[in-house]
């Protein structure tokens, strides 16, 4: 039987690390590269790199380091951020990541994920969705790392983008995202019965127990750690860590 | 010496990084020179079927693949696509596989709504025939599938590794000099080292 994926996510702005917190106030976590070759190192199951000032930048991502990250680790690893177009996306593969992560650019440019989809394969497309709760209740859709409301629904979108070529859908919650307060089970549930690809839920883990209800209730395929990985608890300083393989095994049986 | 065979599908980049962080040298190539002067080839492919046969064929690689592989008897390794293009065919297209080892490539078709295609994320694998490219794998060997399609081997003596989703599939398989591998082993950590290693010791 599949293991569920437990998938550290890192993002980058400019050349460093950083972790925010509802997509906000950017925190110095390290350097990329060193911070990677530790997770090669844990022997995580995947890894997932957002370069969150690329597309607010109008910047290309960062191939150099993309370089050195893929030459460091051994497992599948996936990148956001920045891609426009197919030259951007065919680096990327060619530099050894096989999955490219497409956000803003789907709003409107929507077929270049099928362009994508049908040159690299769905399985190297992944869409991510950034979701955000007001205060009624509703959820709704953001691009350009949460600064750009879309006027689509969130279930609609996932299903289009699956029906676009997607081969994994990245769905974070803005409002929960390094807060440590939990996923918010009710959307991921939603958005993973409304599509038959995997989808990874994201924002907001604190522990196992938080990680088990993702993925037992809300039936994510897998799951994206942010905070959890980086920090050693919540209000305390940077530490590299991943949960007890043994107790998520356990758990997620 | 390891000759990575590019033809224009696959993730290239990830197999060299590991051969040279296991310390075996590779090189990447289309050229059809160096290929017949290689000593062990690795055919890589991510992609579809048809696609990836039509360039083998059109690059003129398949003639100097079928004599190295078999009258040469160059010991080759397939990943992935590269492993169901060493079949006789598959329900993926209509071309004609290369045919080195006496397997097909069959569509995932199951009910179970769970069991997700394309199987993709870690797996375990279980020996069934000893071979030399699974040496000193440990009980918990655990790889990278990604896959729509699977293998099944004629003769179970082909059959070096098995893979459980929804049904019990050959996850390697060898044929004399002709071996593949349907997981990643360059993206299966310490597992996948152990795979590439125990190939270029052949």
């Amino acid at each position: 039987m599949l293991q569920t994926r437990i998938i550290p996510c890192l993002l980058l702005k400019d050349d460093s690390l950083v972790k925010t917190v509802n997509f906000k106030k950017p925190a110095y976590i390290g350097d990329p590269v060193n911070t990677a070759r530790i997770f090669n190192e844990l022997e995580v199951d995947e890894l997932t790199l957002l370069d969150i000032s690329a597309t607010s930048n109008k910047k290309k991502p960062n191939f150099k380091i993309l370089a050195e990250l893929a030459n460091e680790c051994f497992m599948p690893l996936a990148y956001g951020g920045g891609i426009n177009d197919f030259e951007d996306a065919k680096k990327i593969f060619q530099i050894g990541i096989e999955k490219v992560i497409i956000n803003s650019i789907a709003f409107s440019k929507p077929a270049f994920i099928t362009e994508l989809a049908e040159h690299f394969g769905n399985q190297a497309i992944v869409a991510s969705i950034d979701v955000k709760k007001n205060m009624f209740g509703k959820y709704q859709v953001f691009s350009n790392s949460g600064t750009k409301k879309q006027k689509v629904d969130p279930v609609d979108w996932a299903q289009e983008l699956e029906q676009l070529g997607a081969g994994e859908i990245l769905l974070t919650a803005i409002h929960q995202e390094g807060t440590w307060m939990g996923f918010d089970i009710n959307i991921i549930e939603k958005i993973s019965n409304a599509v038959n690809i995997p989808v990874i839920a994201n924002g907001g883990a604190s522990s196992i127990e938080d990680i088990e209800k993702a993925v037992k209730q809300g039936n994510a395929s897998a799951v994206s750690l942010g905070s959890m990985v980086v920090y050693q608890n919540k209000g305390m300083g940077v530490l590299v860590n991943f949960p007890d393989t043994e107790k998520l095994n356990k758990v997620l049986k | 010496m390891i000759t990575i065979v590019d033809y224009g599908m696959g993730n290239l980049g990830s197999v060299f990084n590991m051969f040279k962080k296991i310390g075996v040298a590779s090189k990447i190539t289309s050229d059809l020179e160096e290929i017949k002067t290689a000593t062990k080839l690795l055919l890589p492919g991510v992609g579809s079927f048809d696609k990836a046969i039509q360039r083998i064929n059109t690059s003129k690689i398949k003639e100097v693949l079928d004599y190295k592989v078999l009258t040469e008897q160059t010991p080759i390794l397939g990943i992935c696509l590269g492993m169901q293009l060493l079949t006789n065919s598959s329900e993926e297209g209509i071309e004609k596989g290369l045919g080195y080892i006496n397997a097909s490539t069959k569509k995932f078709s199951s009910q179970d709504k769970k069991m997700k295609v394309p199987h993709m994320g870690w797996n375990l694998v279980h020996k069934s025939t000893k071979s030399k490219l699974t040496d000193g794998f440990i009980q918990e060997s655990r790889f990278y599938f990604v896959h729509s399609y699977y293998v099944e081997v004629e003769n179970q003596e082909n059959s070096i590794l098995k893979t459980n989703y929804g049904l019990e599939f050959d996850s390697a398989i060898q044929h004399e000099n002709v071996y593949g591998a349907q997981f990643h082993p360059e993206k299966s950590h310490k597992f996948g080292m152990k795979l590439l290693e125990n190939f270029s010791k052949i």
